[in-house]
């Protein structure tokens, strides 16, 4: 549990937040220059708040009311950064095992051969850190903080610095370590499939403050709609896996709107699943669509649509079964095809991102 | 040639001045390399100016200002005298301080410049870990700056060999007891006959020098190949 009550004034920007997070992952989400990595920094107590408090566990960490400031030591707080910070100058072995002889004995909960093994880097011990690749430097950093015993580990863009084969390959690792070791987490990010993929709970951020809080499927439905970059419009559907199509190597899944087409195996048949459409993925049709080479349809009316003078729109959709999607479209195609809230529509979705997380996780 | 007894007296008496000087002033060297790496107070720039003092003066006036503070009668000698019964002027120990003092500024730069050079995030890393301040100076800051502690002790190790002005004008040049390889080389400069001898001290000089920074850059280049992996 982690209770953050903060403001921060740094020239003309001010960061002026508040929020809660419970057990699994917490994310905070929003555009670079929302505020994100000073929040970690006052949480980690890297920076000092001009008013408020950060109280983890139910320990006061800072409360400038009571001009209560624990150092970054005694915190107990975990960081992982988006390069791994390893030291260079100790072995792997040397860099996991370095915060654990800080913690206090009766609190070292997290041992090392689990930690190896859930990460996968038991051949790597011996190593120092400048033979490691980014990916293994990574898993390296997630192993050390963890190993510390920490109350809460806060992620800082932890794979910004990887490349999408390397994130495919640690994604699951964080969600192993969220689900293995029961230590809750504060992840930054501003890649909304990470965020929909690993968060029980998101806190997006605009301009140092908070714009909305809530579950991923609630607060990321046509949450962002800044000026480009990553941050993006996207929306998150839930539906049961049906058996994979082996021949053609896709799995369906079933959504009251239409089947939506994953690639790849993902089992087992019937699992709930959360997917991310981004709005950029995502075109309208008056009609049913034929001819075309993209296999999820889903049908729907449209709710509302936003624009401005520029040359696009977002164009809100009520799916068949209740679930909203965003289309990002051009305003010339709204207009072109006649669209107003109320007019039926088929959604073609291009790609389609998985979120792994079990439901009830 | 051979070497006269007085000539081997010299050169050990100046390898134990400068290995003394060397390992007496590194901890001093190296905390105030960190104050002036890290620490943002009044009068910082004073002491770096404090520091360097001894690079920029004459070496004479460095030796007379010992003189008269660490002399019998200056205020820092007479009380060590009473307190602990030390005395530094005329005497090998008088020696080490001088050559310590003239070094200090070469080894304080060198230290100085590796700590600045440590990523700051590593250390913050450390403190997320759970390491103190001190913890994290003796695990993270201190070993990544070891290739210049090393650099800085060889720099002053060489400058305190070679020590000439500050030395005789502080401790004089008396046989066996201050008269180091470069009092000695000067001494039989000024004698007739000893400019034999005089060019043998100074090859010995010279191959010592040679072999300090030979063994620092083997040190550093095993430290360098540490801290790259």
């Amino acid at each position: 549990m982690i209770e953050v009550d903060v403001s921060l004034a740094q020239g003309a920007f001010t960061v002026e937040a508040a929020f809660t997070g419970g057990a699994g992952i917490t994310a905070l989400f929003g555009p670079s220059g929302s505020g994100k990595t000073t929040l970690i920094h006052l949480i980690a107590g890297l920076r000092r708040p001009d008013r408020g408090r950060v109280r983890v566990d139910g320990r006061d960490l800072v409360d400038t009311g009571a001009g209560l400031f624990v150092p970054p030591h005694r915190r107990r707080i975990g960081l992982v950064f988006q390069d791994a910070q390893l030291f260079p100058h100790l072995t792997v072995r040397q860099n996991l095992l370095y915060g654990r002889a800080f913690a206090p004995r009766a609190e070292r909960r997290i041992d090392l051969s689990p930690v190896v093994d859930a990460l996968g880097i038991g051949h790597l011990l011996g190593r120092r850190p400048a033979t490691l690749s980014g990916g293994e430097r990574q898993r390296v950093a997630f192993g050390r903080a963890l190993l510390a015993s920490p109350r809460l580990l806060l992620m800082d863009e932890p794979l910004a610095s990887l490349d999408g084969a390397r994130k495919a390959e640690v994604l699951p690792l964080i969600e192993r370590l969220r689900d293995g070791f029961g230590i809750p987490i504060v992840y930054v990010s501003h890649a909304v499939e990470e965020v929909a993929r690993l968060a029980a709970t998101v806190v997006v951020l605009r301009e140092g403050r908070v714009a909305a809080a809530g579950p991923p499927n609630v607060v990321l439905h046509g949450a962002a709609t800044g000026a480009g970059g990553r941050f993006e419009v996207a929306s998150v559907l839930e539906g049961a896996a049906g058996p994979a199509d082996e021949a053609y190597l896709l799995t369906p899944v079933a959504h009251p709107a239409g089947t939506v087409w994953l690639t790849g195996r993902v089992g087992p048949p019937g699992r709930r699943l959360r997917v991310v459409i981004r709005g950029t993925d995502v075109a309208l049709s008056r009609r049913p669509p034929e001819g075309l080479t993209i296999r999820t349809v889903l049908s729907g009316t449209v709710s509302s649509i936003a624009s401005g003078d520029g040359p696009l729109a977002i164009v809100e959709v009520v799916l068949a079964g209740g679930d909203g999607l965003a289309a990002v479209v051009t305003r010339k195609a709204v207009d072109d095809l006649g669209l107003a809230p109320g007019a039926g529509v088929h959604a073609l979705v291009k790609t389609v991102a998985l979120d792994e997380r079990p439901l009830s996780g | 040639m051979e070497l006269s007894d007085e000539a081997w007296t010299a050169i050990w008496l100046s390898m134990r001045i400068a290995s003394v000087a060397t390992l007496a002033s590194l901890p001093f060297g190296i905390a105030v390399a960190l104050l002036l790496a890290r620490a943002r107070f009044p009068g910082r720039t004073l002491v770096d100016g404090l520091v360097h003092l001894p690079l920029v003066m004459p070496p004479v006036v460095t030796g007379y200002v010992l003189l008269l503070l660490f002399g019998r009668r200056g205020p820092i000698g007479s009380f060590l005298e009473e307190t602990f019964g030390i005395v530094l002027s005329f005497r090998w120990t008088g020696a080490a301080l001088a050559a310590a003092v003239m070094g200090f500024p070469l080894m304080v730069r060198a230290i100085r410049l590796s700590i600045e050079a440590v990523d700051r995030r590593l250390e913050t890393a450390a403190g997320s870990l759970g390491a103190g301040p001190a913890a994290v100076f003796f695990t993270v800051t201190l070993p990544l700056a070891v290739p210049g502690i090393l650099t800085g002790a060889v720099l002053a190790f060489a400058k305190a060999l070679g020590e000439f002005g500050a030395t005789i004008t502080f401790v004089s040049n008396i046989p066996g007891e201050t008269r180091t390889i470069a009092a000695a080389i000067y001494t039989l400069t000024q004698t007739p006959g000893g400019d034999a001898e005089a060019l043998a001290l100074a090859a010995v000089a010279t191959a010592i020098a040679l072999a300090a920074l030979v063994a620092s850059e083997l040190l550093q280049r095993r430290a360098g190949r540490v801290v790259a992996g």
